[in-house]
């Protein structure tokens, strides 16, 4: 018994001295110029780990209608007013989508899928909740034009592609190979109908970042520590992150060539930039910036929703039957085509 | 007094931990005051290739030679033996016949538990206070433990379902709903939907931790079994687990019949 007293003198003593340190980064807080840009800072004091650092754990979703590009009608306007997003929010319940809205994949699935199963029926959906227009922020609210050369590079690989589509699996697209899945890649792109989960497990010096979809897992040492060595490439490149008051900043470089975000080279550069609004919400705002591809950075804000689990897993690969079926199909074809020729 | 105070304390969380491990060892404790297991590890045996271990022998590829030969190793069987029901035993000897074909990591398929554990890849482990995440270098396989109320799996899968606990100085995981289709080794050793895995993972010095996994599988096996081995810190300094996003390298294996073939 009185062992079990002073583990837990010694405890307290712990959590003390991590109450004290706690103090430090929140005294940074309001300098945060990721909290001041993005126009929603208020007065937050977000919940703290164990060490001391902003708690960001959990299971968040980024399912929104909010489209990733301002409509064309909007101009610069950046914000819909309390009004305007109240109407909206009215007139996408009863079933009327207009350009402010994007439903993705899902607008074309109505008729196969039952979308309430998917969480993506339009009395649940939401826009993004910080009121944006579109997901890019700031007056274009595009992705900025694409650079001649990065024209030319992706024309020409998809010449080369052109009418190969179905030689080998080599020609197929990366989500199909269960390489990278679309809402695998980062930036994180709001999913189109599911899979949009992202959990969030915490650590002492890292934060893991784990998709549902393709169980796809970034564990970001938050040290403050240098990339690796420039030679070594990944389809996912390499995220090392630090805290900036309450925000976590990720850092991510070594993408391969072919890793071509919206047609980016490997010289692409994210900042990825998480961050707890309320008790709900995740706020994540990336910029992306590649030189070889647009002739300046472009930055995004999605806020994620606080959301029950349990994530699946997600076992692409293993199923995949889809490679084998359209090389298959598409040797029987050729079959038939060789046959037909012949006579 | 704080002496006293101190040596109290040391007193106190010994005994725990002694019972099964050969020395007892106090590591050091996060934040919330649980052992830290934090960190990046990885076997460092032969158990992928054969968990009963085998004498060195000719890889199944002549073109790498010495560069992809079968190790020899020492088993990580308690007792040796494998307890197989006599119908389970042959289909284990049939699938190690053709474990070339058969073995799901040849097609970069989810390792499943224990297996991921003593691939020949690190894992890093990232502990909170609700969930502790395993992430494996191969396939990127992940799974999350949970360490509040146990919860009950949605569904069978690849990794499992794994619910933690701490019993003193050991985590202590339990692994259900498995799917069928992972093996333990390369040499065929396999499982039913039935497999049930207790892990036991206790630190037996900074860099070490003792891993423990207790197999029970009625349809497969006579009784439970167990293997146990160390786990490794990796300790450089840059150490970090790289992508090895595998279905790329099992493509050819698997889709290249199905290549269009050249026109004439």
């Amino acid at each position: 018994m009185t062992c079990r007293a002073v583990a837990s003198t010694t405890a307290l003593a712990a959590a003390v001295i991590f109450l004290l340190t706690a103090q430090t980064p929140a005294a940074g807080q309001a300098a945060s110029p990721a909290a001041k840009a993005t126009g929603t800072a208020k007065v937050w004091t977000p919940p703290r780990a164990p060490d001391g650092s902003p708690d960001l754990e959990g299971v968040w979703g980024n399912a929104t209608l909010t489209p990733m590009e301002r409509p064309k009608g909007l101009g610069a306007k950046e914000f819909y007013t309390e009004q305007e997003f109240a109407e909206m929010a009215k007139r996408v319940r009863q079933g009327v989508v207009g350009e402010e809205a994007d439903l993705g994949a899902a607008a074309e699935q109505t008729l196969r899928y039952d979308l309430s199963l998917y969480g993506f029926d339009l009395t649940k959906a939401t826009f993004a909740s910080n009121k944006r227009t579109s997901l890019i922020v700031g007056p274009e609210g595009v992705v900025p034009p694409m650079l001649p050369e990065a024209r030319k590079r992706n024309a020409e690989r998809a010449a080369k592609s052109k009418g190969h589509e179905f030689d080998s699996y080599e020609n197929r697209p990366l989500s199909e190979r269960c390489i990278l899945m679309a809402q695998e890649r980062i930036p994180m792109l709001p999913g189109a109908n599911d899979n949009n989960l992202l959990q969030i497990v915490q650590g002492p010096g890292y934060v893991s970042l784990f998709h549902e979809i393709d169980h796809s897992t970034r564990v970001i040492p938050t040290d403050g520590r240098p990339h690796i060595p420039r030679n070594i490439r990944q389809w996912q490149g390499d995220s090392v992150g630090y805290w900036e008051g309450n925000t976590l900043v990720v850092d991510t470089t070594n993408f391969t060539a072919l890793t071509a975000f919206r047609g980016s080279g490997e010289k692409l550069h994210l900042v990825e930039r998480f961050s707890r609004s309320d008790d709900n919400t995740l706020l994540y705002r990336f910029t992306v910036e590649d030189p070889e591809t647009w002739d300046k950075p472009w930055t995004a804000e999605v806020p994620m929703t606080k959301t029950e689990g349990p994530v699946y897993e997600w076992a692409c690969h293993e199923g995949n039957s889809m490679i084998e079926t359209i090389l298959r199909g598409a040797r029987v074809a050729d079959e038939e085509a060789a046959k037909k020729a012949a006579k | 007094m704080i002496a006293g105070v101190a040596l109290a304390g040391v007193l106190c969380t010994f005994p725990a931990p002694a019972a099964g491990q050969a020395q007892a060892y106090r590591v050091p404790r996060t934040a919330d005051g649980k052992p830290d297991l934090n960190g990046i590890w990885q076997a460092n045996n032969t158990a992928d290739w054969d968990l009963q271990g085998q004498a060195a022998a000719k890889g199944p590829v002549a073109m790498l030679g010495a560069v992809f030969a079968i190790p020899p190793g020492l088993g990580v069987v308690e007792g040796d033996e494998i307890p197989y029901l006599p119908a389970a035993a042959a289909k284990k000897k049939e699938n190690q016949a053709n474990w070339v074909k058969l073995d799901p990591e040849v097609k970069c398929y989810l390792p499943g538990i224990p297996r991921a554990t003593y691939l020949p890849y690190p894992f890093q482990i990232v502990q909170s206070q609700k969930n502790i995440l395993m992430t494996y270098e191969y396939a990127g396989a992940v799974r999350v433990i949970n360490m509040e109320a146990p919860t009950k799996a949605p569904a069978d899968s690849w990794m499992g379902w794994s619910n933690g606990h701490w019993e003193g100085e050991t985590l202590v995981v339990d692994v259900t709903s498995l799917g069928e289709d992972t093996w333990f080794d390369h040499a065929g050793n396999y499982h039913s939907d039935a497999l049930h895995v207790v892990e036991r993972y206790t630190a037996r010095s900074a860099d070490t931790l003792a891993y423990e996994a207790t197999i029970e599988d009625p349809k497969v096996f006579s009784r439970p079994w167990k293997i146990s081995m160390p786990l490794y810190r990796r300790v450089e300094k840059n150490v970090r687990l790289l992508e090895y996003k595998c279905p790329e390298f099992a493509e050819e294996l698997l889709y290249g019949p199905l290549r269009k073939k050249p026109s004439n």
